[in-house]
């Protein structure tokens, strides 16, 4: 195979990539845990489900988020970086047309906030979003 | 935490039939983690609201199910359609078995 510098810098960039996901705290795989309870495993789809969030958050321990996921059934919302990263699940009745959400939550450091959202027929959706925390908001 | 929790709910007075709303609750809750520790490095033990509730007319809105990261006096904003005239009811549950509950009427016309 004949390297290109291209494709040299693609796969370094690809490698860091990997090196970078190794290197995430033990957290990372307790939201791992909490999606696989809540979708059973299925495989995630993406676009339908919007989450919004800040990208910078001075105040850690007000994070204003929305999630908005037309045609769901649940969105349940995780912080993969605090101690535990549950934060909330929605579930919306019929006459919640848009299937939209906002409230406000609290992030212990820099993480990625996940949102999951179960749609009405039976398959998952995922979005997330990065949210670069200033002041933590978990006292202790 | 039973004394001094006001919820405060902003729903229109009016509106047509079939309209979307939009709904803005708040309830001052403190909303204790159970993860801070005191000055004697003590935990302070949890307690939280870990459910709150909106009906129209008996039929679902929303319902939350509310964890720790929750920030204090929590806070949502929601949409709902409303087909007639009638009421909606907000409940919160606190942790220590505590139901705080407010009503609101809407008039469609």
């Amino acid at each position: 195979m004949e390297l290109s510098r291209r494709k040299l810098l693609a796969m370094g960039a690809s490698s860091i990539a990997l090196m970078s996901l190794g290197t995430l705290p033990a957290f990372a795989s307790k939201a791992d845990d909490e999606i696989a309870k809540f979708t059973g495993g299925a495989a995630l789809g993406e676009g339908a489900l919007e989450l919004t969030a800040p990208e910078i958050a001075m105040n850690g321990n007000t994070v204003p988020i929305e999630v908005s996921a037309p045609g769901a059934v649940s969105v349940t919302v995780l912080a993969d970086g605090n101690p535990v990263p549950n934060v909330a699940t929605f579930n919306f009745g019929k006459l919640n047309a848009s299937r939209s959400a906002s409230t406000r939550i609290r992030l212990s450091k820099t993480q990625n906030v996940i949102a999951i959202a179960k749609m009405e027929d039976g398959s998952f959706q995922m979005a997330k979003a990065n949210v670069k925390v200033t002041i933590g908001g978990c006292g202790g | 935490m039973a004394s001094g929790v006001k919820p405060r709910v902003k729903v229109p007075k009016k509106s047509s039939a079939g309209d979307v709303i939009t709904i803005k609750t708040l309830i001052s809750h403190k909303m204790e983690s159970g993860q801070r520790k005191d000055g004697d490095g003590n935990v302070i033990p949890r307690s939280i609201i870990n459910r709150f509730v909106a009906d129209f007319n008996g039929e679902n809105v929303i319902d939350v199910t509310l964890e720790p990261a929750i920030s204090t006096n929590p806070y949502f904003q929601f949409d709902a359609m409303v087909p007639e005239s009638g009421e909606f009811h907000f409940t919160w549950y606190d942790d220590d078995g505590d139901v705080y509950e407010t009503k609101k009427k809407i008039t469609v016309s």
